[in-house]
């Protein structure tokens, strides 16, 4: 007998998906949620019970407002409806305030900001090659709409955890997807409301800056792929500079007119915490920490250095401060951006140079994510996820993080952490050291991952009209 | 896509639903005194680990059988005790005697949701994935969507991972021992089938299926030859597994009685709670609890439950098929529910209509993510709709002997539908009524009451239809899904 009908169906397959996990999300309403969950509480609070010009000073909560005006003008919106909920949420003095009606209301509004999620997914499908014939669970689009919808990484940082990422990337993804549609305005526009909503998408803007520059600023290339000057459009810079702007203009306009520009810009981007975060996100400073600490380690062991001179371990410690290395140099903000600026420049060159249309662009946004995330100061760890997501869509260089035996030794690492060390005496001398090992483990993928990845960029052949299957 | 792949997928899905819910509370939590059925999972564990064997199932200072006594067969002990070693590994406080009373803690709970977790990895979805792969139709794909239609049952998932039980095993057993018929490994399934008995005494309600299979497949080989073997290794199987299930309780001849009193309580009256079945339901019109002593109503229902378990049995007895043996294991057991005495609403894990239950324990939310969720999956992956054709429900029967009556071909099938979907709205009615609506002060069960009486009606109708297509059946065999 022939399969049931409905399932040839792309779009009620699609359907069947997003209810799927969105009938997860429900079932996980009840599940753990952490300190996010207080800050967004308090910014529906702040956004409703206090007047604009305060949004930005209002400090009675530790979770003061560090995100773009854009996102303060959604929750506001947000708290319109939190209203019927449950109105004391809405009281910035009620500090943790979490009732069933409050827990209810926030993780509704995270599950239903998902459809813009499940739209901007249906768009890439759309841009992806397919081949006919192909049997459903083999065709890219599902695989695509299974690994995005269903990407459980997402899931437990939105659902569990408590944060609004599928919502922002939604936008991001539909953003790349009017990319590959050519539809350059609409992803001009999303990209600059994306970075107004969450200014840590500033880490791509490299990507973008560049691409539209090279290939919609300019109209034509030359046969070779290289630069025709010749062909540059005033009225294509000036109209992407027109959206981008009025889009900042609606953002910040109100608190420019206030005269509050730098108490906003000293929320968004608070240099005061760390070059690490509390749990150390797998990057190049997580290896340098530890590289810092064995020297310093054998130092002492060989008596090379006096341990009364060194510093008092307290990167390991899980707070969020400011730490100086006691035997490799330390690493000021000014150093990882530079740093940063290093390992994205040469894929920026590459796209000048020898653009390959879209896709081209899009490894270069995932480089750029990857490099940010890989030297950038203080970074959480849930930034991978910006890297994660628009690498699915690039299905030819998918395969690099699956590399099995690597994704294997995750399974001892965890077996290690969760069982053997907890029976362990250090448990009680290095409490740290599971979170530390899982860091470090991590950060040698994201390095290698990284590493690859460059290298197909910088490799891969001109051919934007091969037809590439998977 | 690989067919382990897509099993692999489901049992994952399965397994992720099953840990969602058991977020979510559990009976009794947080009720004190009695508190429920998680307490006494717990207390049994106290229990076992604490007393010798002998004192179990005797009411005793050490042992306060009104506090959640032992009420299952031995099998269930011997599991609780095995998990009360892991308890005591992990934090003696949880089954300290006495003590622990009541013990409430969020690593306690994740033990126990754990041990259902652990039990339902080994049995249940095993058997489940076994059986869609050997005794139903259609491509892989078909088979692997019906196992994902099952894994992702509500009633059992809510049962054993919200209100907190172990059906699992007993389901999953049973499970085992029709597929070791279905294989033809007789022994095997007589095996499994006996340990879900010494599990969980409810499983009687499908025993006599199996012995009448077992019997009716040995007649058939000749009583005077083969046949007669067959029968003695089975009886063999049955009674030494029983004997090895019992033996700490046969060096005296009151523990055996005794355990029958606790397994079998007698003395409780014809049911307790709102149940949906036929004396509840009757007892909304004719109060026959207090109407009819208790040796009359025990008489009552030993008559009308044998009266709607003989002609399926019989006929089973006759005929002695796989198809015939699914069908009788429905029949037996919706008369049972129906019919017997003291019946427990949890013995209807066939539909999800135990709202009243899960409200009690909080478990609103699991529940309805979880009933639109199978219903949906059900719809979608099964076509259960397009499917129901006029043959798919074997009504050319019912249209031979209604023909003269009924003309209109289609109508039969547009009833079917219309019932379907006014059953759904039913359900979906009385869920919103019970959750948002007040009762008037004169009724105060009158949900939990309309509840239990449209199941009942449900039940009626499954079981006239399913005898009809049992004792019907013409010659040629067309297998559909067993849907138990």
């Amino acid at each position: 007998t022939v399969m049931a009908a409905p399932m040839t169906n792309d779009q009620s397959c699609f359907f069947a998906l997003a209810l799927g996990v969105s009938f997860l999300k429900c079932l996980l309403i009840n599940a753990y949620h952490s300190t996010d969950f207080e800050v967004h509480r308090n910014w529906l609070a702040l956004t409703h019970s206090l007047p604009v010009p305060q949004w930005y000073y209002e400090a009675t909560s530790e979770w003061t407002l560090d995100y773009p005006p854009l996102f303060a003008w959604f929750e506001y919106g947000l708290s319109h409806i939190a209203w019927f909920f449950d109105k004391e949420m809405l009281v910035v003095q009620n500090l943790n305030y979490a009732s069933p009606a409050t827990i209810l209301f926030q993780r509704l509004s995270v599950i239903v900001a998902d459809v813009v999620f499940f739209y901007a997914v249906k768009e890439c499908c759309k841009c992806l090659r397919e081949d006919k014939g192909k049997d459903l669970l083999g065709k890219p689009s599902f695989i695509l709409t299974v690994l995005l919808l269903w990407n459980f990484g997402l899931l437990i940082v939105d659902h569990i955890h408590f944060q609004y990422n599928g919502f922002l990337f939604g936008v991001l993804l539909l953003s790349i997807a009017r990319h590959f549609q050519n539809r350059h305005f609409e992803g001009a526009l999303l990209f600059s409301v994306l970075f107004n909503l969450k200014h840590i998408y500033l880490y791509i803007a490299p990507a973008y800056g560049i691409y539209l520059l090279r290939c919609f600023c300019f109209t034509q290339s030359n046969a070779d792929g290289s630069l025709q000057w010749r062909s540059f459009s005033v009225v294509r810079l000036v109209t992407l500079g027109t959206i981008v702007l009025s889009t900042f203009a609606v953002s910040f306009g109100p608190f420019i007119a206030l005269g509050q520009l730098p108490q906003v810009l000293s929320r968004l981007f608070p240099f005061k915490r760390g070059l690490c975060h509390a749990y150390w996100a797998p990057n190049i400073w997580a290896l340098y920490n530890i590289a810092d600490k064995a020297f310093s380690i054998l130092g002492v062991k060989f008596k090379l250095l006096d341990i009364n001179k060194l510093p008092k371990a307290s990167m390991t410690g899980g707070l969020v401060q400011e730490f100086q290395h006691s035997v490799l140099p330390s690493v000021s903000p000014l150093a990882t951006l530079v740093c940063t600026l290093l390992s994205i420049l040469p894929a920026l060159f590459r796209i000048w140079h020898r653009p390959n249309g879209a896709r081209g662009f899009l490894r270069c946004l995932v480089i750029c994510a990857l490099g940010s995330f890989m030297f950038g100061w203080h970074v959480h760890e849930k930034a991978i996820l910006m890297a994660i997501l628009p690498l699915r869509c690039s299905s030819d260089v998918f395969c690099i993080i699956t590399e099995s035996t690597y994704l294997l030794g995750l399974i001892p690492l965890e077996l290690i952490c969760e069982f053997v060390y907890p029976l362990t005496v250090w448990q009680k001398t290095f409490p740290f050291l599971p979170l530390m090992l899982t860091s470090v483990y991590c950060a040698l993928g994201v390095t290698y991952a990284f590493i690859r990845l460059y290298i197909s960029l910088l490799t891969c052949s001109d051919n934007t009209k091969k037809i590439k299957t998977q | 896509m690989e067919n382990w792949s897509l099993i692999s997928l489901c049992v994952l899905l399965g397994l992720t639903s099953r840990w969602a819910v058991s977020f979510h509370s559990y009976s009794g939590a947080g009720k004190p005194p009695i508190f429920g059925d998680y307490e006494a999972q717990r207390h049994w564990q106290e229990v076992t680990y604490n007393l010798p064997v002998h004192e179990w199932y005797f009411n005793n200072t050490n042992n306060d059988l009104n506090y959640w006594g032992l009420d299952y067969p031995p099998l269930t002990a011997y599991h609780s005790l095995v998990c009360a070693y892991v308890a005591k590994l992990l934090n003696p406080e949880w089954v300290e005697l006495h003590a622990s009373r009541g013990y409430e803690s969020h690593s306690h709970k994740l033990f126990m949701r754990a041990t259902v977790l652990f039990t339902d990895i080994l049995i249940y979805i095993p058997a489940v994935l076994l059986y869609c792969f050997y005794f139903c139709d259609g491509s892989s794909k078909q088979k692997v969507a019906t196992a994902l239609c099952i894994l992702l049952y509500p009633g059992l998932i809510l049962i054993d991972y919200g209100h907190f039980q172990y059906n699992s095993v007993s389901l999953g057993l049973a499970l085992w021992g029709t597929l070791g018929l279905g294989l033809g490994w007789d022994l095997f399934g007589c095996l499994a089938f006996t340990l879900t008995l010494n599990y969980k005494q409810m499983e009687l309600y499908h025993s006599l299926p199996f012995f009448c299979y077992l019997l009716g497949k040995c007649i058939k080989q000749g009583l005077t030859g083969r046949g007669f073997f067959h029968l003695v290794k089975i009886s063999m199987t049955v009674l030494v597994t029983f004997a090895l299930c019992w033996m700490p309780f046969l060096s005296d001849p009151k523990q055996p009685l005794q355990v029958l009193h606790r397994l079998f309580p007698v003395g409780r009256g014809l049911f307790e709670d709102k149940v949906a079945n036929t004396w509840c339901s009757l007892n909304v019109l004719i109060k026959i609890k207090t109407l009819l002593s208790r040796e009359t109503q025990l008489f009552l229902s030993f008559a009308l439950t044998l009266l709607f378990v003989l002609p399926s049995s019989l006929k089973l007895l006759s005929k002695p098929t796989l198809w015939q043996f699914k069908l009788a294991l429905v029949n037996t057991s919706l008369a049972f529910f129906l019919f017997s005495f003291q019946v427990h609403e949890k013995s209807i894990l066939l539909v999800a209509f135990m709202l009243p239950l899960l409200l009690k324990d909080g478990l609103l939310l699991p529940y309805v993510v979880t009933s639109l969720a199978f219903l949906f999956l059900s719809l979608y992956l099964l076509s259960a709709l397009e499917r129901s054709t006029e043959e798919e429900l074997r009504l050319g029967l019912y249209r031979k002997h209604t023909q003269h009556w009924l003309p209109k071909l289609n109508l039969m099938l547009s009833l079917c539908l219309l019932q379907f979907w006014f059953s759904l709205v039913a359900m979906a009615a009385l869920s919103f009524t019970s959750v948002w609506l007040k009762p008037p002060a004169k009724l105060p069960d009158l949900f939990p009451v309309l509840v239990s009486v449209l199941s009942f009606l449900h039940f009626l109708g499954f079981i006239i239809y399913f005898n009809q297509v049992q004792l019907m059946e013409p010659q040629r065999k067309k297998s559909l899904k067993k849907t138990n």
